[in-house]
């Protein structure tokens, strides 16, 4: 009822900017103790560390807001990965084309997401779990679960003779200058490129709002005249295509089809998501909130591991981190839903 | 005079600065129906959720059964003996279970209770509950394939299982058709023969002149009226809980122009019968009929949700054939529907946000919106129909009903439409935002048709320049909105022969 003092509540206040005067305070801390942190190199390279999970993680973003969930991203990178490499090491394909057919892979993967969950009506998780699995079985097909990379045998004394064109290399590992030489990598101009493209889609366009409101009362958005299964159609299928361009970019780095990279990609890309939840006190889906948290948890890494923390520690401090960021969400924001709706 | 079951003194609660209870004095006996009447807003469900232990009492003290009563929360307030059936039918039962578990799942929750399930004794002590019901069906059907009233019979028969002395109904008939509503009054019936004490809260008067033994008035927190001579004082209690005499609303009767939406023989269901209409420009027509009459079923026809069986419709001479609610809005027919909070309301929004996700295209360029477009455009409107509230920006779950419904409505009125259609528009909403609303709906009617599905007549008499009364599917009758002869509308609206002598009083009460 009395919304008008809210503004002024230290509770409103921590859960509005809590979170990012923790990343402030945090990205503190390391500049003052974790020698060499504080550099443009090392930032960077944190940025760079981030660059993928965070395109992931905006392209989970979209789903959640209208909503559902998607599971595959993961796997849909690495069979970017795996294709990238197929069509240009073993088919011989330009790098324009390997790029081409791993989009077109992630939009129909993304489509037949959005068909399952809409027209057929299994369950968000289930269906992109299923694919999930789907696709990590697919992309050891052609190669009889062998990683991809030029000299491989193809089997009756055949030897894969393609390479990675440099062009395609370039998208992973050409840096821009800026103030230092070779200082900004492709993959951080492309994530953040990408995570402004996303802010302003779903804060700023109609299209966003609609996204946003059948992802809190679907029904509500359908008798309003929305478009709801194509919207929600057109959720998976961004989301598909963002995890191919982060295979794209993964490919690029390595250098090769590696069948075992990319593991932790679904769990980092959701989590950012979902820590994303607490920045700004948003307690729902938004890009901003979804690159904060990405940053918030390559910043958090990259610090302990300079003041030596053993790598075996970091997925217990992501997890620490998600809990914590989902604590500030759901309980500090239902309680100061509770109170507005008194 | 019976044992007093329940004894409220000096109860007050408030919400921040928000007083919604001052002061509630009250008696609860034995074996009495008492019906409590109230207007949104007047503190009926606070009262309630501070007896079902859901909310604590800043002030004043609950006896139940001479003991102190003092619920630690809703648990607690069931083992002592104060039982309530909310309004929502589907907090109260488990509907994937079959019904012999959901009469007996409390046995399962019973410390000492078998580890194994014995399916065998567990239907059969079901049954037994069962019958002491009056409930006829199979144990072993699922409660999802039950109709509503079934569901709600087992949600009471579930609250008598724990023999409660306090029995709390809230709007229980609110989803229920007349016969179902007969069958539940029944079972009070038989409560209360048992001695079991019944808070009856409604807003429906035939309800309560069927089942009250006295009637309990609240407005603004405090109790207005209270009534329990016979016979009891219906328009009393009424203006008791409106705290005015009701005045019948001039309605200045407008003909209508060209038609702008022709129903041609359009059929609900196979075989069902032909529906013609014919609705005009300027005209405000209320559709109305008791539950399932097939005023919804229409409403989704005209606005291309569902399809039907046949015949054909016509929009400004033009065949029309709505394939979906996107296709009906881009020609120009609206509809706002029942049910607000599920079909409408999208709770993460602001104000001005529900009110223009309709048209985000005419707010936007290029796709992007224009903030303030939208925020003006709400501004504009909250003026207009009255919204109160600190500003567009506003959570829509910080509105009071009558409010929230205001920018359902509202979001239907910032575009020309050529067909208005409002689905039960005055649903949980009180008397003020009622007036409000149907005297804003009326003001811009030109240019358009409004069609209004209300199921009270009251609502109908108050807002439309002719009325058309719908039952099983067919139109029974029609009337100017001019000396309406409310004995043979409330004859149409029941139907041929059935119980019309209730609806016919109740009506005459609520319309003064």
């Amino acid at each position: 009822m009395n919304t008008g003092t809210m503004h002024k509540n230290p509770l409103e206040l921590a859960i509005r900017y809590g979170f990012l005067v923790l990343l402030g305070g945090l990205a503190l801390f390391f500049s003052l103790y974790a020698s060499g942190f504080a550099s443009p190199r090392s930032a960077v390279f944190i940025l760079q560390s981030v660059a993928i999970t965070g395109i992931l993680a905006l392209g989970v973003t979209c789903t959640l807001v209208v909503g559902g969930f998607d599971l595959s991203i993961g796997s849909v990178a690495t069979s970017a990965l795996m294709l990238s490499a197929y069509s240009m090491v073993v088919l011989e394909q330009s790098a324009f084309v390997a790029v081409a057919l791993c989009l077109v892979m992630g939009a129909v993967v993304g489509l037949i997401n959005g068909f399952l969950i809409v027209k057929m009506r299994v369950p968000d998780l289930l269906a992109t779990l299923g694919m999930m699995f789907l696709l990590i079985g697919l992309q050891r097909i052609p190669t009889q679960g062998n990683s991809i990379a030029t000299g491989m045998s193809l089997g009756e004394g055949v030897v894969a003779e393609g390479t990675f064109s440099e062009a395609f290399l370039w998208l992973g590992r050409h840096r821009f200058d800026l103030f230092l030489d070779r200082l900004l990598p492709v993959p951080v101009v492309v994530f953040l490129l990408i995570a402004l493209l996303i802010w302003l889609f779903l804060g700023y366009t109609r299209h966003g709002r609609l996204m946003y409101a059948i992802g809190s009362n679907e029904r509500a958005a359908e008798l309003v005249g929305t478009n709801v299964q194509r919207y929600k159609i057109v959720a998976y299928m961004i989301s598909g295509m963002l995890a191919s361009v982060g295979g794209i970019l993964l490919a690029a780095r390595l250098g090769r089809g590696d069948i075992a990279s990319g593991n932790n990609l679904l769990l980092d890309s959701v989590a950012a998501a979902l820590i994303g939840f607490a920045v700004l006190g948003a307690a729902r889906p938004n890009a901003f909130g979804t690159a904060a948290g990405a940053l918030f948890v390559g910043i958090l890494l990259q610090g302990l591991t300079m003041m030596n923390a053993p790598y075996y520690m970091q997925d217990f401090v992501k997890g620490a981190v998600l809990v914590a960021a989902l604590v500030f969400t759901f309980y500090l924001s239902s309680r100061r839903g509770g109170r507005r709706t008194a | 005079m019976p044992d007093v079951t329940c004894k409220l003194s000096g109860l007050e609660k408030s919400f921040g600065r928000n007083h919604v209870l001052r002061g509630i004095d009250l008696e609860l006996r034995a074996g009495e129906v008492t019906a409590l009447m109230g207007a949104n807003g007047a503190g009926k469900s606070t009262l309630v959720k501070v007896l079902c232990g859901y909310h604590f009492a800043d002030a004043g003290e609950i006896e139940l059964a001479g003991a102190p009563f003092k619920p630690l929360d809703a648990a607690d307030a069931i083992s002592k003996g104060v039982v309530t059936v909310h309004q929502s039918i589907d907090d109260g039962v488990i509907p994937d279970l079959d019904v012999a578990t959901n009469l007996t799942l409390d046995l399962l929750t019973e410390p000492g209770a078998d580890f194994f399930v014995n399916d065998r004794k567990l239907r059969r002590q079901a049954r037994k509950v069962a019958e002491s019901m009056g409930l006829t069906m199979d144990v072993r059907t699922r409660v999802a394939d039950l109709e509503v009233a079934d569901r709600q019979m087992i949600a009471i028969a579930r609250a008598m299982a724990r023999a409660p002395k306090l029995l709390i109904l809230d709007e229980p008939t609110s989803s229920l058709s007349a016969s179902e509503a007969d069958r539940l009054f029944a079972l009070i019936d038989r409560l209360r023969a048992e001695g079991v004490a019944i808070l009856y809260i409604s807003h429906r008067m035939s309800d309560i002149r069927r089942v009250a033994d006295r009637i309990v008035s609240m407005r603004d927190g405090a109790i207005s009226g209270l009534f329990e001579t016979e016979p009891l004082d219906y328009v009393g209690a009424v203006n008791a809980m409106l705290g005015h005499q009701m005045t019948e609303v001039d309605i200045d009767q407008v003909a209508g122009g060209d038609p702008i939406l022709e129903v041609d023989g359009i059929r609900l269901f196979e075989n069902g019968p032909q529906i013609d209409l014919t609705a005009r420009e300027g005209e405000v027509v209320a559709l109305t009929g008791l539950l399932g009459s097939g005023t919804t079923e229409l409403a989704e026809v005209l606005f291309g949700l569902a399809k039907p069986a046949g015949g054909s419709l016509r929009l400004d001479g033009k065949a029309y054939t709505p394939k979906s609610a996107e296709d009906a809005v881009s020609k120009g027919v609206f509809m706002s529907p029942k049910d607000r909070s599920v079909n409408a309301v999208v709770p993460d929004f602001d104000i001005a946000n529900n009110m223009t996700l309709p048209f985000l295209g005419a707010f936007s360029r290029f796709s992007f919106l224009s903030e303030r477009g939208q925020r003006r455009a709400a501004d504009d409107m909250i003026d207009k129909i009255g919204i109160v509230c600190q500003g567009n920006s506003d959570g829509i779950n910080t509105l009071s009903g009558g409010n929230q419904q205001k920018v359902m409505i509202g979001r239907w009125l910032l575009q020309a439409s050529r067909v208005l259609l409002l689905d039960e528009p005055f649903q949980g909403v009180d008397i003020g935002a009622r007036r409000d609303i149907g005297h804003y709906i009326r003001q811009t009617a030109k240019g358009r048709t409004t069609l209004v599905f209300v199921a009270e007549i009251d609502e109908a008499l108050e807002i439309a320049d002719r009325i058309v009364v719908m039952h099983e599917a067919a139109i029974v009758g029609e009337y100017i909105n001019k000396n309406v002869d409310l004995n043979r509308l409330v004859a149409d609206v029941s139907g041929p022969a059935s119980g019309q002598g209730k609806r016919e009083a109740a009506t005459q009460a609520m319309a003064g």
